[in-house]
């Protein structure tokens, strides 16, 4: 039971505040590792704690030398914060080039601060999982809060923000065309909405506009929305924000509503990827996907019939 | 297609060479060879870039230097690492380095260093000839 008893060293050594062992187990999960489940299983018991905040919006917004901002005001105050930094892994390459960490220098320099980068890998639905799963560790290591920053583009960077406590949208003036510009799906997550560079022109026009569209949700909850105007780069306006994010914090503890939403969806996503991937060994074992795939190629076969019957094996009953 | 093990590299600059262009063609190169790479700019401090090193848990760290002072910086991060119990990342060096200086950074344990004119093949190359 070696890899067993490396990875129990390692939850060992990250609760007695090894930031290498943290670094390592967040690697080690990251890449599904031969016994990933049963650490988890640890871990999520020795998680709960932590504050998450989801920070989202278009490229350029300057998203990340917000979250510099954020977590040099929170560590100040006496935080101990953690930072996830989510890019987009080429779907060419399968590679990644992680930029954010490039903004946030003066926020990593500071002691009690762990920002860690991390590439989509072509989640497909499971880069929420991939999150729920760092937040996790690091809110065993003890972080008070975790800031998640994502690149607002694709719906799965949108959706990431959805699993934190507090979801913030930030926009930008000069973005022509206002907020219609903005991909639809990232207005309604957000919680609070950040306007950020407000010394360019333009910033005004941006609030208003954030706000006549709020009022168009005709929700309740909807108008009460706020809209931050930051400067992040400058400095002004993130202690607004905190005081803010402090105050939504506490009026949006946890609805049981979205807690259970989270559980569900944390459940299947892990449930459907663990038998995809048994399934997949199991198969790739007897040549048997190759031998598939290349029957489809040549129309012997349809993709349609090659589920029902690795369905049907499966789950023992006779196909559909 | 599903979460296949990634190597991540760290791409840095210690000290107060100003020139990046090096840097950011090899992060961008060794991303389009499937790593996963941290840049992290201009003007680092030694022990942030092994703390970057070790909280990004990266297996290779690349550092590149125009400034002439390779030796002394490359030192500082060495010592950091070993401080670290982080000796286990692969050290790499590029930039402008003298002949006669390449083997004293090997002799501190940097595993090669790739002087201007050096492809991003060569270096994705000699990466995943040490890791495998």
């Amino acid at each position: 039971m070696e890899k067993q008893e490396e990875w129990e060293g390692l939850i060992k050594a990250m609760q007695e505040g090894s930031v290498r062992a943290m670094a390592r187990l967040i690697s080690r999960v990251e890449n599904r590792e031969s016994g990933w489940l049963e650490a988890m299983k640890s871990i999520h018991y020795k998680s709960g704690r932590a504050r998450v905040i989801g920070i989202t919006g278009p490229p350029g917004a300057g998203k990340s030398t917000l979250v510099d901002r954020l977590t040099r005001d929170l560590a100040d105050e006496g935080f101990k914060v953690g930072v996830i930094a989510v890019d987009p892994s080429s779907p060419f390459s399968g590679g990644a080039l992680l930029g954010d960490r490039l903004r946030m220098k003066e926020g990593s320099a500071i002691e009690g601060v762990f920002v860690r980068s991390m590439a989509t890998r072509g989640a497909l639905g499971g880069l929420n999982q991939a999150a729920r799963d760092v937040v996790k560790i690091m809110d065993a290591f003890g972080k008070d809060i975790i800031l998640i920053e994502t690149v607002g583009v694709g719906q799965d960077e949108i959706d990431v923000v959805k699993t934190a406590d507090l979801a913030l949208v930030v926009c930008v003036p000069g973005m022509g065309d206002g907020i219609q510009a903005i991909k639809a799906g990232i207005m309604e997550i957000a919680d609070i909405f950040v306007v950020n560079k407000a010394d360019m022109d333009g910033a005004d026009q941006v609030v208003s506009d954030i706000a006549a569209m709020l009022e168009m949700g005709a929700e309740d909850s909807t108008s009460r929305t706020p809209i931050v105007k930051t400067s992040a780069a400058k400095g002004t306006g993130t202690q607004e924000l905190i005081a803010v994010i402090k105050e939504r914090l506490e009026t949006s503890k946890k609805d049981p509503a979205w807690l259970e939403g989270q559980v569900k969806e944390e459940i299947l996503v892990l449930l459907e990827k663990e038998i995809a991937r048994h399934l997949r060994k199991q198969w790739n074992k007897e040549g048997g996907f190759d031998k598939a795939v290349k029957q489809v190629v040549k129309r012997e076969r349809d993709p349609y019939s090659i589920v029902q019957e690795m369905t049907a094996r499966f789950v023992g009953e006779s196909p559909a | 297609m599903e979460t296949e093990k990634k190597t991540r590299v760290l791409i840095a600059k210690p000290g107060l060479d100003g020139h990046e262009r090096g840097a950011r063609v090899i992060a961008y190169g060794l991303g389009d060879q499937g790593y996963e790479v941290i840049y992290t700019g201009l003007r680092q401090k030694p022990e942030d870039i092994v703390k970057a090193a070790v909280q990004e848990d990266v297996k290779v760290l690349g550092l590149s230097i125009l400034s002439g002072a390779h030796l002394a910086l490359t030192k500082k991060v060495m010592d950091k690492l070993a401080a670290e119990n982080a000796k286990d990342i692969l050290v790499i060096v590029g930039g402008v380095i003298p002949e006669q200086d390449i083997s004293k950074l090997k002799g501190m344990g940097v595993a090669e260093v790739f002087t201007s004119g050096a492809s991003i093949k060569e270096v994705g190359a000699f990466i995943s000839s040490q890791l495998s």
